[in-house]
């Protein structure tokens, strides 16, 4: 058991602590949101090979922190993938899509 | 008026006259209520990413047009009472997409 002085510092017995920070490995690429990038004003439900870069295998709609797609356009992305299921270019449950 | 595309899902099992038949209907409806056609296209047989009506394929079909939007009701409600259609579906179009659907439609001809 760790000690009354230990846990008023917040740090348990067995508890790893390194000098020096761990290099850990962040990727230095910054996620952009490609509509904006590219100045596309409408997404279209129409184009289903398009929308297959917001979906998993599963066919499920990725998150924003995944794709980097600002909120305006993921919520049309969100749009137009339902409106893709509804006239059956896209499905809504699928199994190793990609 | 606004802007308006249709969508929508003829029942594989028919013949070419029929679906000429049908479209054609659809389209006098729609100018018989007051619509603007703009374009027609034809997508031919296509494969359903899921079964309707235990069908994998189905005819598509896409309108363009310029309606007012009390009209739309009439033919969805034909849309619902016609066992050719399988699936359909009705998007009021903004300026982006207006913008679009144009270049979409230039781009097509131009590979016709």
């Amino acid at each position: 058991m760790s000690s009354i002085e230990q846990q008023a510092k917040g740090k348990k017995e067995g508890d790893i602590r390194y000098l020096t920070p761990l290099n850990i490995e962040t990727s230095k690429v910054k996620k952009y949101c490609m509509f904006q990038k590219s100045g596309i004003k409408y997404v279209d439900y129409k184009d289903a090979d398009f929308l297959m870069r917001f979906i998993n295998e599963q066919g499920k709609i990725l998150p924003r922190r995944l794709t980097g797609t600002s909120l305006k356009y993921q919520r049309k992305v969100a749009v137009a993938v339902k409106r893709a299921r509804h006239i059956a270019l896209m499905p809504y449950v699928a199994d190793l899509l990609k | 008026m606004n802007h308006y595309e249709t969508v929508f899902i003829l029942n594989p099992v028919l013949s070419e006259d029929q679906i000429k038949e049908t479209v054609k209907k659809y389209e006098d409806i729609l100018v018989s209520k007051g619509a603007k056609m703009i374009s027609k296209e034809n997508w031919g047989l296509k494969k359903l990413a899921y079964a309707i009506q235990h069908k994998k394929s189905g005819f598509y079909h896409l309108f363009e047009f310029t309606i007012d939007g009390e009209a739309l009701n009439d033919l969805e409600i034909e849309f619902r009472r016609d066992e050719r259609i399988m699936r359909y579906l009705t998007v009021a179009l903004d300026k982006h997409a207006i913008a679009w659907a144009e270049k979409r439609r230039n781009r097509n001809k131009k590979t016709a």
